[in-house]
């Protein structure tokens, strides 16, 4: 099992020119405990669209690195998704399903892997090479470098220790997020055109 | 052209003035991103977008996955404009909580459905609320009624998003769209 807040803080250490995209619930809170950064996107709502908006910002900046945090419970909402990633394959994206076979935000009911879905089939199925589930912490930090090799679409489902982490809150202004996640990106003449 | 062509297939033939004078617009404010659940109203728009290298265009599988990847290519400085039938609307309420939330632009031409000589009654229930749902969800609004209207409003509407930051729906009217021939 892999504790998720060190996997996350680890894809996240040195990060360089990462953007990262936090789905809604844990993958929020651990994206922030990790340390908070101007290329952080806390899509705190709309479950079901992380995958999407990761997928926007590669293709919009294929010159950077771009990897999207999502529970299991956000993935299932939106398994459609995996396959509008495959008309495109941005070798610079990375998915990252942070999977406790639970809805942790909300009572820890079971979610559909815990009876038997597996997203990385369901990933390999939909036509993303090299889908997988890592279930030893060691294998996170070659998680890692692929991601931030942009070499090619990478999807992983960590198997992760159940059960709640410490609280944090990061920014949940959408509109202060934006701005400061273009100005940090795109510079502030662009943000504020 | 293989066996499974039928007929009417012939893709130029069917795009319709109104339909490139919307590709125009498109050209015109640099839209390099065109997102679509298909419609029969959107065909030949569809496909002047898909054979315009300066365009890149993404099929989904749902109409909600348009609202969070016109989101993102917006945050990386992309603009883009989401397709869909009026029937996609309702799919989508919930996503519309991102623009909305973090004021960004975004552009969405829906083709009406259940409002005019339906055939299909499945396609009214949500053909009637789409414009409803829009406004409801904060959107502005604008409606395409004659054919020679629609370059301009979706120039328009494309202006009003991305200088406004404001969630823009332009509705594409099923009499101006034209019946669809079921044979009766």
């Amino acid at each position: 099992m892999i504790e998720r807040r060190s996997a996350v803080a680890t894809i996240l250490s040195d990060r360089k020119k990462l953007i990262v995209v936090a789905g809604l619930g844990s993958p929020v809170y651990d994206v922030n405990a990790a340390g908070d950064h101007p290329l952080n996107f806390y899509n705190w709502g709309a479950m079901g669209s992380a995958t999407m908006l990761g997928l926007g910002l590669s293709l919009a900046r294929p010159d950077r690195p771009v990897v999207v945090f999502t529970g299991d419970g956000e993935m299932l909402m939106g398994l459609g998704s995996l396959a509008t990633l495959v008309q495109h394959k941005p070798k610079n994206l990375g998915i990252v399903v942070l999977d406790n076979e639970q809805y942790a935000e909300t009572g820890m009911q079971a979610t559909a892997t815990g009876f038997g879905t597996d997203l990385a089939a369901v990933a390999a199925a939909c036509g993303i090479e090299g889908a997988r589930t890592i279930r030893r912490q060691a294998e996170i930090s070659g998680l890692r470098a692929e991601i931030l090799s942009t070499t090619r679409l990478t999807f992983a489902v960590l198997k992760i220790s159940p059960g709640d982490q410490p609280r944090t809150v990061p920014l949940r202004d959408g509109a202060a997020n934006t701005y400061r996640f273009r100005s940090a990106l795109l510079g502030q003449a662009q943000a504020e055109a | 052209m293989g066996p499974a062509t039928k007929s009417h297939e012939n893709p130029e033939q069917k795009i319709k003035t109104w339909q490139r004078d919307i590709h125009a617009a498109f050209k015109a404010a640099k839209i390099t991103h065109v997102s679509y659940v298909p419609d029969g109203g959107h065909q030949g728009l569809i496909s002047l977008c898909t054979s315009d290298p300066e365009i890149s265009t993404s099929v989904l599988t749902t109409e909600e996955e348009g609202v969070g990847l016109c989101a993102g290519l917006w945050l990386g400085g992309i603009k883009g404009v989401l397709l869909m039938q009026s029937s996609g609307v309702g799919n989508c309420l919930n996503l519309f909580s991102i623009t909305e939330n973090c004021r960004m632009p975004l552009v969405v031409l829906v083709t009406m459905r259940g409002e005019f000589a339906e055939f299909v009654p499945w396609q009214i229930p949500m053909g009637k609320r789409a414009p409803a749902a829009l406004e409801l969800m904060g959107f502005d609004v604008f409606r395409v009624e004659e054919a020679d209207a629609a370059g301009d409003m979706v120039a328009g509407a494309i202006d009003h998003a991305f200088f406004s930051n404001r969630s823009v729906a332009v509705l594409l009217s099923q009499r101006m769209i034209g019946r669809k021939n079921w044979g009766h």
